[in-house]
């Protein structure tokens, strides 16, 4: 198969942006990737920009044209790619497509959502967006709601603790706290996220990725492109799989079938094993989903995703660090970004430029971003070198 | 006024959200409810015919919604679960009574209640919640 490198990246911070629109964002990070990437951006053959719903967010749809012409990059072809909360993964993933089918040479795959334009409770009915409109959300369910129903049998199945969940943001808060692009640059105790607000029983407000605007810009070139700029990183792996949109209508409430698949996928294309990765940004939307991604990526044994987070296992210096730099809970959730700024940090860790976050010889990463409660999955792994 | 408040989606879902119609595929006996019209097992071998489901059940997981969306915010605390329905497929729904009485493992039974209001203009609409059924079969 051909190789194809990222060879530019670029994010915002991720906050509450009230002095900037989605097209600001989506500039700003753009520039920085172009800046990153040491190119002008006459060489851009094609755009491809996740975003979930900014219809409902800011009433703006049409995001492939408008990111397009406030970047000054018109007339190239332009593509919305839209699966909730791993909407641009899969951005990223046509983008690797269009070098690999031989259409283009060098290509963006960007993600950009602005929520807090609207107030929270409809925030929270427009990601509601991503899950069964009929017969979820019109029961007055919350993703906070699936994600809880999840954790219960997780914690009835295998004897997951509240403990160990409280454990998954109290790792990624640490990484956080020195992201200077993060949300909530604050470390946490296990004791705060226990007295935190009941959200949905038994999650908490700190095990819930925040409400964010941002935006994050991956610029990726094909082989013999990626040999005029310095520091590619390759593509190993690729894989995608979907499951119910419902969650009562998976068969299994203890696993995600999609990430399961997705990560198969990857593996057996980069040719590697779960062993061989070094680090991972996971989607850690709320704390359960990050014991989810530990066990189904096959870091640890079904059922035994908590135990690897209470043993250290996922700190920086652990055996496999996992959301190095703060995942979704401290760098911000703005979720139709949220795939490609796993990439881009996946990216800075490999190139080894990460400052006090590093984690000193990263060679493989793999990044998993999910959309819904796992009706969609995306996988990529990445590589120093291949 | 919003999608929620479409006259025409709960008009032509009136059979499945106040009837528990759900369908069946009579070519591999799987029962759906909500209904599907395209059997994922069987696709064009599939024979979809209407099914209309007893709505008792068992509750395999639930949880306590404390901060609601539009829409919803007057009924916080309430309870949500993934109901096992006795035909042998699952569905999400509001457990009303008693949010301290509610586990996994209990017995529920279909009530017809007031589910939503959309604002002062929409619709007040209608529907399916499940209550615990502590009364024994007859």
């Amino acid at each position: 198969m051909k190789r194809v490198a990222v060879v530019g990246i670029g994010q915002t911070k991720f906050s509450e942006h009230w002095d900037k629109s989605l097209r600001d964002l989506s500039t700003e990070a753009g520039s920085l990737a172009l800046q990153d990437a040491g190119i002008e951006g006459k060489e851009i053959q094609a755009l491809f920009i996740g975003n979930m719903s900014a219809g409902r967010f800011i009433g703006q749809e049409h995001l492939s044209s408008l990111a397009t012409d406030q970047s000054g990059l018109l007339p190239i072809p332009a593509t919305r790619c839209e699966a909730a909360c791993a909407s641009s993964a899969l951005a990223f993933r046509q983008a690797y497509h269009s070098i690999l089918s031989g259409q283009h040479d060098i290509v963006v795959a960007a993600g950009a959502e602005k929520m807090n334009d609207i107030k929270g409770e409809s925030a929270s009915a427009a990601l509601m967006g991503a899950a069964d409109q009929e017969w979820e959300s019109a029961i007055g369910l919350t993703f906070v709601g699936l994600y809880a129903l999840l954790t219960k049998s997780h914690m009835k199945n295998y004897g997951t603790t509240r403990e160990q969940l409280a454990m998954v943001s109290v790792n990624n808060h640490r990484n956080g706290a020195l992201n200077e692009k993060a949300q909530f640059p604050a470390e946490i105790t296990i004791e705060q996220v226990l007295k935190s607000p009941m959200i949905a029983d038994p999650l908490r407000l700190l095990d819930c990725s925040p409400i964010t605007d941002g935006a994050a810009v991956t610029i990726l070139a094909s082989e013999e492109a990626a040999k005029n700029f310095e520091r590619p990183v390759w593509i190993a792996g690729s894989g995608q799989a979907s499951d119910t949109l419902a969650l009562h209508d998976r068969k299994s409430l203890t696993e995600m079938l999609a990430t399961k698949v997705a990560a198969k996928a990857a593996y057996g294309q980069a040719g590697l094993r779960q062993g061989d990765i070094d680090i991972a940004e996971v989607h850690d939307c709320f704390s359960i989903n990050e014991i989810f991604a530990i066990e189904d990526l096959g870091f640890c044994k079904k059922g035994e995703g908590g135990k690897f987070v209470e043993d250290g296992k996922i700190a920086r210096g652990g055996e496999k660090p996992v959301n190095t730099t703060g995942g979704l809970k401290s760098i911000g959730h703005p979720v139709g970004a949220t795939g490609v700024r796993q990439i881009a940090d996946l990216v800075k860790q490999l190139r080894g430029e990460y400052g006090k976050l590093q984690v000193n010889g990263a060679r493989t990463g793999l990044a998993l971003n999910v959309g819904g409660s796992g009706a969609t999955a995306a996988v990529h792994i990445l590589r120093s070198e291949l | 006024m919003s999608y929620k408040s479409s006259v025409p989606m709960f008009w032509r879902m009136k059979d499945s959200k106040y009837r528990l119609t759900g369908t069946k595929c009579s070519n591999c006996g799987q029962a759906f409810f909500p209904p599907r019209n395209l059997c994922p097992n069987c696709r064009r071998r599939g024979k979809i015919e209407p099914l209309n489901f007893s709505g008792k059940g068992e509750i395999i997981s639930y949880t306590i919604i404390r901060s609601a969306p539009e829409g919803f915010e007057k009924y916080v605390p309430y309870a949500v679960a993934i109901i096992q329905l006795d035909e042998g497929t699952n569905i999400s729904g509001q457990i009303t009574g008693d949010i301290n009485k509610v586990e996994e493992g209990k017995r529920v039974r279909p009530v017809f209640r007031r589910m939503f209001e959309d604002g002062q203009e929409g619709l007040i609409q209608y529907g399916i919640k499940w209550e615990l059924d502590e009364r024994p079969d007859v």
